[in-house]
């Protein structure tokens, strides 16, 4: 495998993507993205150079909506679904000390 | 009479006819559900309340001649991926199993304005990541065919039920095959729209784009149909397409004289099953006989597609599925200390192990330092397959091959090696990467008894051009049986 | 010798734009609320909801960038700013990196050192954020109405030396986009904020020294204070050869000293990509011709014209140009009643002592231009004298009431009746011998005493010119 994943790398992915992965789905993390990347760098036999990346497949381009409001007040939709809420607002831990 | 045998389009005739009520085709389809969904778990959440009282109201619709199109009535299934107001939509993930939507999805909405009747939501891969069904939460969808393989993905739950007629049809979405491979694999027919010509709004999104919600039921007529109704230009969605035309019925016309079409050598080649493979070149032989001029070329950079794709799709991924972090809906883990492990705990017991991978994938490919080499790298190869395409259409109004390398793997057989499982997308995947219309309709069975399927790949904004090549082909495959 | 340093500065401004709607939802931006009514499944990050970008956003920012004298980007796209904070409900901002708006503009800014130009880096629209209020249980509550409100963060170049500069930058922007009607910009309420980059150098050093930013920065006094704490905090540092660590701030303004703002979980990896949700933005010539064409009259242009047209002096102009509002009410009243002078006097001292008493800017006066025209005109035509001008102009400032209709009601309408005053003022002559003898042995001054009882027997009502020549008149 030519792409070696370290802990430090998974760990920092984890911190990235707030995932806490035990022990062994760090070792499986580690062989899995390494043989990924390791296909992924296939990509590098072509010769790219020059070609714009391409986001949209279509140039579709300006699409706007005007300045008005539409939309009420529904938050009791809003919160149909929040796991906690309190005074009409999602309640989160303390995000400060 | 067995309603669930008919096609959409002959069920909607019935019930305009007034043969056939709409209480009575919803409750033919929940009596099915009720039968078979022991064995093969195509429902997430079936409403059967929520139908019967649908029914009713298209009922008293169509006999008020509101309703009176060709949908009217017919009960549909709809992947749990698209959000239906009241409904409890999942994802077929632990991290939404309550989540509620407030609203419906433009495509489903569509539907209920045709008159469609929601029977419930179908399982899929977690997020759509998946190409078996066996990422579920809820547990994998079993092939009707033969319950012991899988369905395929990730409309696994869509196409299964369609085959097992436990519904009319069914919505899929498809971001790198998950409409054509599962139909392919369940015997059904399944369209994958160009991109743009079905709104994303409400579909809970994986790789946006690459997204797209398509039809999937018994025949390409009945596609067609849906695809009609289902098709719109939505404002509420910036990449939807305003199109010239969206009559995809008119090309329901039994005549290919003339057309061109291209099977691509890097299609047939290596890793693909000789059985797919003999019953993809019959078609090409029963088109031919039709009048249809057909040829293959090489088509180049396929084996480029998968590597693209899985960079592209985790990294947009990585990014649409870092909503999901136990505020504002969904899963919150019950034991946490503070609010970065409230995250972390949520976002890891929420999420199944595909996912993850996913995430973990597409949050590496974009971190610092790697952006350029990865995904620019993968968006400029995007566009060199895009001008492959673009050549290739030049020359042919429809691309034929396969849907998928071999028929339905056995259940267990795909997931202990991601890297295989991902190979098995390899004839899909350029087509969402292009941005292409694709079809796959179903083209004979394996020794096995597993169906096969011909994929249909048009340019884009051709979707009558497959839909014609395709009901050309059926309507010599249904006066041979 | 003592080493010399000196201080580099940056600003990265974020500026509320005063579109009625949120940067990509139809949801109103408007301010106050119960948490959470200004919100939809798009501004909460709902699944499956997608944006739709405002229109007038891009036509704001548009406006700034070419006011700033910007060069415009006419093919530019959002991307995706990632990290997860329980204010930001997709765990993405929408922002721009790759292709901003605007780039590569400058403004003009003066100080007691004279003129110079500061450099505008950037220009980018994006999304805020929701806003956290912390209780007292430990916990904090989520309100999204802020969230998706359309922003425009304006990206200096370091080319700021000290915090009259930044002050002087921080005025010019305010001005400018107040004029183009694109912003409040009240930094007390978080429509206009600052975040600094700082870094210091040793005097004549090519080099830039290691900077920080510091946010929380609420007013001009204390981005001030921040400015000359860290500036302290660094250079105590390099004194003591220890090396400045290139972090996030947060100045606490009460103890007058930054804070790092790190922690282990914040890696400050974004991950930009091009958002696949939204479609690029292509400003044809014509547009941005449009735009320019509807561009108002700036400030400078404005001084320039107050000065010619209505002919006052440049002290007046600039104070009244020092604020869009002021300007505005300036231009409305002088046009009812083509007194310019004497509304730049009622402007800039009556009103002016108003405001500071109670803490306000001229962006919060609320009286009507008619209001203080038709004040003007009762001055002018002696129905009132001035003593009763200020007391009414203050019903004005604080009710915006009708001064013809409240001068009526209260009966406050100047004697000037010269045969009701005469015999009032020979009352009064008749009761004061002493002053009346006074003036006639020479002491002038006496005449003011006789004016004041007369007013005390009018209630401040009489014609003050009428008094003196009829006093005139009597004393001889």
């Amino acid at each position: 495998m030519a792409n070696i994943i370290s802990d430090e790398t998974i760990e920092y992915v984890g911190i990235l993507a707030k995932l806490d992965l035990s022990d062994e789905e760090k070792e499986a993390a580690k062989k899995d993205m390494g043989s990924m990347l390791d296909y992924i760098d296939k990509l590098n036999e072509l010769d790219t150079t020059g070609v714009e990346p391409m986001s949209h497949v279509f140039p579709v381009k300006n699409v706007f909506r005007e300045d008005v409001v539409t939309n009420g007040d529904i938050h009791e939709e809003v919160l149909k679904n929040a796991p906690e809420q309190k005074d009409n607002a999602f309640v989160v831990p303390k995000t400060i000390e | 009479m067995n309603l669930m045998g008919l096609t959409a389009v002959d069920l909607g005739k019935k019930i305009k006819a007034k043969e056939v009520s709409v209480v009575e085709a919803t409750k033919a389809a929940l009596n099915a559900i009720k039968e078979k969904e022991d064995l093969y778990n195509c429902y997430v959440t079936v409403d059967e309340e929520g139908a019967l009282k649908q029914a009713e109201e298209v009922q008293r619709k169509i006999d008020e001649g509101i309703l009176t199109g060709p949908l009217a009535g017919v009960p549909v299934a709809i992947k749990d991926n698209m959000c239906t107001e009241g409904l409890v939509t999942t994802c077929s993930s632990k991290i939404l199993y309550n989540y509620i939507p407030t609203y419906t999805a433009e495509a489903v909405r569509n539907l209920q304005k045709a008159g469609a009747v929601i029977l419930g939501k179908t399982n899929m891969d977690e997020f759509a990541m998946g190409s078996t069904t066996e990422t579920s939460f809820y547990g994998p969808t079993k092939n009707p065919h033969n319950p012991e393989h899988v369905p395929g993905g990730s409309s696994g739950g869509s196409c299964a039920a369609v085959a097992a007629e436990e519904c009319s049809y069914a919505l899929g979405s498809d971001t790198g095959g998950s409409i054509r491979q599962p139909s392919s694999f369940c015997g059904v027919t399944g369209i994958k729209p160009t991109y743009g010509t079905v709104s994303r709004y409400g579909l809970i999104a994986y790789g946006s784009s690459l997204d797209q919600i398509g039809p999937v039921a018994k025949d390409v007529t009945d596609c067609a149909v849906i695809l009609e109704a289902v098709a719109s230009y939505d404002p509420k969605d910036s990449t939807s397409v305003k199109r010239e035309d969206y009559d995809f019925t008119s090309a329901l016309v039994d005549d290919v004289k003339g057309m061109k079409i291209g099977i691509p050598r890097d299609y047939l080649g290596e890793g693909l099953d000789p059985e797919v493979k003999a019953a993809v070149l019959k078609v090409a032989d029963v088109l031919k006989a039709k009048g249809a001029e057909v040829e293959e070329f090489d088509l180049s950079l396929v084996e480029y597609a998968i590597p693209a794709y899985y960079t592209i799709a985790s990294a947009e991924a990585s990014s649409n599925l870092s909503r999901f972090d136990g505020v504002k809906y969904g899963y919150r883990s019950e034991q946490y200390q503070g609010l970065h492990d409230m995250y972390k705990k949520s976002r890891s017991e929420g999420f199944g192990p595909e996912v993850k991978r996913r995430i973990m994938l597409g949050s590496f490919v974009l971190s610092s330092g790697y952006y350029d080499a990865y995904y620019l790298k993968a968006l400029r190869t995007k566009a060199l397959i895009k001008q492959a395409f673009d050549k290739a259409f030049e020359k042919y109004d429809v691309i034929l091959g396969p849907a998928a390398p071999t028929t339905a793997p056995k259940l267990g057989e795909s997931l202990s090696d991601p890297l295989k499982m991902y190979l098995g997308d390899i004839y899909t995947i350029s087509v969402n990467l292009a941005g292409l219309p694709g079809m796959s309709v179903p083209c004979g069975m394996d020794s096995k008894g597993l169906p096969i399927g011909a994929q249909f790949i048009g340019d884009c904004f051709k979707e009558k051009n497959i839909i014609r090549a395709g009901y050309a082909y059926e309507c010599s495959r249904k006066e041979e049986n | 010798m003592a080493k010399q340093y000196e201080t580099v500065i940056g600003l990265e401004v974020h500026v509320e734009l005063a579109t009625k709607t949120k940067i990509f939802c139809g949801c109103s931006t408007e301010f106050g609320g119960s948490p959470n009514t200004h919100t939809c499944p798009v501004c909460t990050g709902m699944p499956g909801s997608l944006p739709v970008l405002n229109k007038q956003v891009v036509e704001y920012a548009l406006a700034v960038g070419l006011a700033t004298n910007c060069q415009i980007n006419q093919y530019c796209k959002f991307d995706r700013k990632n990290y997860f904070y329980p204010d930001n409900p997709q765990n993405y901002q929408i922002s721009q990196l790759y292709l901003p708006i605007c780039h590569d503009g400058y403004v003009e800014i003066e100080t007691e050192n004279g003129k110079k130009n500061v450099g505008i880096h950037e220009i980018h629209m994006e999304e805020d954020a929701g806003k956290l209020i912390h209780d007292e249980e430990g916990e904090s509550l989520v309100d999204f109405n802020r969230s998706g409100v359309p922003l425009i963060e304006i990206v200096s170049e370091p080319d700021m030396r000290s915090a009259d500069e930044v002050i002087a930058y921080l005025d010019k922007l305010r001005l400018i986009i107040q004029y183009l009607g694109a912003s409040d910009c009240k930094l007390q309420e978080g429509s206009m904020r600052a975040d600094v980059n700082l870094s210091v150098r040793e005097v004549g050093a090519e080099k830039f020294g290691t900077r920080t930013e510091m946010k929380n920065l609420n007013s001009f006094k204390a981005i001030a204070h921040a400015i000359e704490g860290e500036t302290e905090r660094q250079i105590d540092l390099l004194k003591a050869g220890e090396p400045v660590i290139q972090e996030t701030r947060r100045w606490d303004d009460v103890k007058s000293y930054s804070y790092a703002m790190r922690s282990k979980e914040d890696a400050q990896d974004y991950r930009y990509f091009p958002d696949p949700d939204l479609v690029p933005v292509v400003i044809s010539d014509e547009w941005l011709q449009e735009i320019r064409d509807r561009q108002p009259e700036l400030r400078t242009e404005k001084l320039e014209r107050y000065k010619t047209e209505f002919e006052i002096p440049q002290y007046d102009a600039e104070i009244i140009t020092s604020s869009k509002k002021l300007a505005d009410l300036f231009e409305a009243t002088t046009a009812i009643c083509k007194k310019p002078k004497k509304v730049s006097n009622w402007l800039m001292v009556e009103t002016f002592r108003l405001l500071s008493e109670n803490g306000k800017d001229p962006e919060d006066i609320t009286f009507a231009p008619e209001n203080l025209a038709k004040l003007i005109e009762l001055v002018d035509g002696g129905t009132i004298n001035s003593t009763v001008a200020k007391e009414v102009f203050e019903k004005i400032f604080y009710e915006n009431i009708d001064p013809d209709q409240y001068v009526e009601e209260h009966g406050l309408k100047s004697v000037s009746d010269e045969g009701e005053l005469r015999a009032i003022i020979e009352k009064v002559v008749a009761e004061n011998p002493k002053s009346v003898e006074d003036y006639k042995n020479g002491k002038k001054k006496a005449i003011g005493a006789l004016v004041g009882q007369t007013m005390k027997a009018t209630q401040g009502k009489a014609n003050p010119g009428l008094v003196n020549k009829i006093l005139a008149e009597i004393l001889g």
